[in-house]
């Protein structure tokens, strides 16, 4: 019997070495994964022994971290409730991170991920450590301005220092408090979260850099930016027709109040943008042809993703069109769709000399000790072929002129501001659930804005309803940025 | 070659004559040793567990270490004159097992508010007590085998006593295994292990003659006669499917390995264990098909992470706690067993991973290999066949349960709940275990006293073997 227990005692040795090794792969191999886990709780716990760092706009902290006395050592706290949720997102024990308390989750923390998981911060000697500061471009009164513009509206406003590129305000409605998601209650955070969730609005969804929408003749901009950059003039004279009769198509074009746009049989580009003459749009985007279109628009930043601190949705341009899809698209119709953030840009770069700047959101990331660890993400934003000009500074210095056009006599009245140079664009566009209406634009040369209110019902245009919103904005913004 | 092995073996027995006679005729101060090792070792650990609580260390840390040093002198004091030519190893590796258990506990107490290590010490002194005077009063295996039967019908009691109206404490945790007595809940499967093995050692020692001899002829395999296997394979699978239907399907597997194990010994036919993987296939699929908790289980077992925070989430947090842990863990008192479900019981050995890490971990299967390697040895040195094929049956049981329970919390198999032995937290469990290093300890004795030529009479060898200068 004594060999056959030999061989039970090599199988047992066998089935303990297998239990060795696949220890080891545990430990060793996958230890990282495993330590990282979103659902391993103990990445938690660590993290919120941390201080985290705060988000400031201005001087106020708009996102901070208050001792508890609970297993969590921190409860991060949102003072503004729901002015800046959609920029900073929650912190959330159950929900994990969104916004930009996900996006910087490293510099908050004061330590890369994988130092919390592992607990290595108590090793070197810093586990009391608080994490940075990040001081935020967002300036306090024009987000304020664009929460109480809106007043509890759906919608979105974008505003933007066309100069640097540092966005000055983002807000969308609807919103959503952060506090009861950031709780350390998981009831409290179950309950907020369902019923945001119940909601058919969607007040998780930012509007304002994350949804699409047809831009309407905002998109005029782009096909008259193709135009000048193609030997078109200001005043080079179009047919002016109450229909346009479309190739290839019976849908023909008519303008938005049926007649003609002038009394003139003809008519120059900036009246045509002034009145936002669709039957001479849709001709010139024919003319000019879809293929020029296309890349006028994707050299402005469609089809292309947004270099932003936060994730955006791709404004988007079908890569080919026929003829009539071609007219319609130049109206900022059929395919075409935007966010405010990207028609913010346009309007910015058309301001800036014809130059297409990174959005950023972030001016400065500090250490405890006050030392810069990182400024703003500054640059241009080029394109695959290198190329950050969507249009050269003559034809975005005629356009930002057209755009003055539009706000003093034209569809853009209701923005004008007195001893401020304020030049924009409306939209109006027809979408299933009733017009998206639009207004982008500029106070000065140091605020670009584009507000979208998709929900205003029938009869609700660009000009009526987006331009005063937009007109509320700027205002504050031209006195907050006349200083600098 | 030849001229130097001789040698060599003429120094070695030399030397055994001249220089280490007292250590080799006293094995007690060997074991004496090796348990102030295993005492000091569990002190240190429940020191350092202390100090992670506060830099002044609360008396409770201690209290651990001086509990189980006490213990272990009235082990050793029982073993020196009840078993004096026992293996040496048997007790200290089971205290240093046993003790780093009361740590552990303490520490899943800590993290937990629950109060389980005071229970565990105090289990531990009365099953000790309890192996004491099994020692004391048992002075041979041989008469076990004369109650072969007897010990089968217990077998099947003990397995079916949780589902008896008015002594089964329900379903808990998923299995109906406990009965409650006297406000306290027990596990008889726990002991059916060692009925199990005194029952099946008997069977085989008695009739491994014709198990041995094929005369029928399935296929290509040459088996014996259909009526020497019967009692067998009705006790086995009889006792496989109380526990199947009990959902303790960690015992079935306990049960069946040992049951092939066994067999294998006894016989020295392959065809065994052969036969025995192919009936494990088949009712591993039939399991499979039958019962949808056995799905959920493999499911798990194969793809854990797509159902963290329901089904997966034990397995999931004992692979977080183990990963966590790395190769030298956290440090007593700075893991999470608070995250990790049943870690003072089942899941314990994740736990010691976490805060041990690989390092820890390692040196705990090293201890049980051990264990298991002086069970084997015991078993290949016993006295007659029912010895050696019970130590072998009682030592492959706890490598088995050892396997299944580390396997299951570390995804090498389907989790299936079953302690760990004597360092999880549960009376029975440490019965059961103290009982089978009692046996051990006995065969290991009667084996040695017999080379010895202490024949006869252990009670009146004792004083003289034992306490001797």
């Amino acid at each position: 019997m004594n060999r056959s227990i030999g061989r039970v005692g090599a199988v047992l040795i066998v089935m303990f070495g297998a239990l060795f090794v696949n220890l080891n792969v545990i430990t060793l191999l996958q230890a990282d994964d495993l330590a990282n886990h979103p659902a391993n709780r103990r990445l938690i716990i660590r993290e919120y022994d941390i201080p985290r760092g705060p988000l400031v706009v201005g001087e106020e902290a708009i996102a901070s971290s208050v001792p508890t006395d609970g297993e969590l050592r921190f409860l991060r706290t949102y003072p503004e409730g729901t002015r800046y949720a959609h920029l900073t997102g929650y912190y959330s024990v159950v929900l994990q991170r969104s916004g930009l308390e996900r996006a910087l989750n490293e510099q908050l923390t004061g330590r890369p991920t994988e130092v919390v998981a592992q607990n290595l911060g108590d090793l070197l000697g810093g586990a009391n450590r608080p994490g940075n500061a990040v001081l935020l471009t967002v300036d306090g009164e024009i987000q304020a301005a664009a929460e109480a513009a809106l007043a509890g509206r759906e919608g979105a406003v974008v505003v933007v220092n066309p100069r640097s590129g540092a966005i000055l305000a983002s807000y969308a409605n609807p919103t959503f408090d952060p506090n009861p998601l950031s709780s350390h209650d998981r009831t409290v955070i179950r309950d907020a979260w369902d019923e945001l969730r119940e909601r058919d609005d969607q007040p998780l969804v930012d509007r304002a850099t994350s949804e699409l929408y047809p831009p309407g003749s905002t998109f005029k901009l782009v096909v008259a930016a193709a135009a000048l950059e193609r030997g078109f003039a200001p005043d080079s004279l179009f047919p002016d027709e109450a229909v346009y009769d479309v190739p290839q198509t019976t849908a023909d074009i008519r303008n938005f109040a049926g007649g003609r746009c002038g009394a003139d049989p003809e008519i120059t580009l900036t009246d045509a943008m002034r009145v936002s003459c669709n039957t001479v749009f849709a001709r010139l985007g024919v003319e000019l042809g879809d293929d020029a279109l296309i890349r006028q628009a994707e050299r402005f930043g469609f089809n292309r993703a947004v270099p932003y601190e936060l994730p955006t949705a791709t404004s988007a341009i079908p890569q080919e069109l026929d003829v009539p899809a071609t007219a319609q698209s130049s109206l900022g119709q059929r395919d075409v769709r935007a966010t405010p953030l990207q028609m913010a840009l346009v309007t910015a770069a058309i301001v800036n000399g014809g130059q297409l700047l990174r959005p950023h959101v972030v001016n400065q990331v500090l250490s405890p000790e006050g030392q810069v660890v990182r400024g703003p993400n500054e640059g241009l934003w080029t394109g695959a072929s290198g190329d950050a000009r969507p249009l050269s500074a003559r034809s975005a210095e005629q356009l930002r002129q057209m755009m003055i056009e539009v706000v003093d006599t034209g569809t853009g009245r209701a923005a004008r501001i007195d001893g401020v140079t304020v030049g924009g664009k409306t939209g109006t566009a027809q979408a299933a659930g009733g017009p998206v209406v639009w207004f982008v634009g500029f106070a000065g040369e140091d605020a670009a804005i584009a507000v979208v209110l998709p929900d205003e019902g029938e009869g609700a245009t660009g000009g009526a309803v987006a331009a005063p919103v937009a007109r509320q904005v700027l205002e504050v913004a031209a006195r907050r940025t006349a200083g600098r | 070659m030849r001229s130097d092995a001789g040698g060599r073996t003429g120094r070695r027995s030399a030397a055994a004559t001249t220089e280490q006679p007292a250590a080799l005729a006293n094995p007690r101060r060997v074991e004496a040793q090796l348990l102030a090792g295993a005492v000091l070792l569990t002190a240190f650990a429940g020191t350092l567990l202390g100090w992670s609580e506060s830099p002044d260390l609360p008396p409770a840390a201690i209290v651990t270490g001086v509990a189980l040093a006490v213990i272990a002198i009235v082990a050793h004091i029982t073993v020196r004159y009840t078993a004096p030519d026992a293996d040496p190893a048997l007790l200290p590796l089971a205290f240093l097992l046993n003790g780093f258990g009361l740590v552990f506990v303490r520490r899943v107490d800590l993290a937990s508010g629950t109060e389980l290590a005071a229970t565990q010490t105090v289990w531990t002194a009365l099953t000790v007590g309890l192996m004491c005077a099994a020692l004391l009063f048992i002075r041979s295996v041989a008469p076990f085998a004369r109650y072969q039967y007897t010990f089968g019908l217990a077998t099947i009691v003990l397995l079916l006593l949780p589902i008896v109206p008015g002594l089964t404490a329900g379903v808990i945790n998923g299995a109906q295994l406990w009965i409650e007595l006297f406000g306290m809940r027990f596990q008889p499967g726990e002991l059916a292990k060692l009925t199990g093995a005194i029952f099946l050692a008997a069977y085989l020692a008695r009739n491994r003659d014709v198990l041995s001899v094929a005369t029928q002829r399935i296929g290509p395999l040459l088996v014996p006669a259909p009526r020497h296997l019967a009692p067998l394979f009705i006790a086995a699978v009889g006792a496989m499917a109380i526990m199947a239907s009990l959902r303790d399907l960690g015992s079935a597997l306990l049960f069946f390995g040992t049951f092939v194990a066994m067999l294998y010994v006894a016989t020295g036919r392959l065809a065994y264990p052969a036969f025995g993987l192919v009936l494990f296939g088949l009712a591993s699929v039939l399991a499979y098909r039958l019962f949808g908790h056995v799905r959920v289980r493999v499911h798990i077992w194969l793809d854990p992470w797509s159902d963290v925070q329901d089904t997966a989430y034990q397995l999931a947090q004992s692979l977080f706690a183990l990963g966590t842990g790395g190769l030298t863990g956290t440090g007593l008192g700075f893991g999470r067993p608070q995250d990790v479900p049943f870690s003072a019981t089942d899941a314990i050995f994740v736990v010691i991973g976490e805060e041990l890490g690989l390092l820890g971990a390692t040196a705990v299967l090293v201890t049980y290999l051990l264990l298991v390697a002086r069970g084997l040895r015991i078993a290949q040195t016993a006295r007659d066949a029912f010895s050696t094929l019970l130590a072998l049956g009682l030592t492959v049981t706890f490598a088995f349960q050892t396997f299944v329970i580390v396997g299951g919390l570390t995804r090498l198999m389907p989790l299936t709940g079953i302690t760990l032995p004597f360092i999880s937290f549960g009376g029975s469990s440490l019965l059961a275990n103290y009982l089978i290093i009692g046996t051990l300890l006995r065969i290991s004795d009667e084996s040695r006293a017999a080379a010895r030529g202490r024949d006869g009479s252990p009670a009146a060898a004792a004083p003289a073997g034992g306490a001797g200068p």
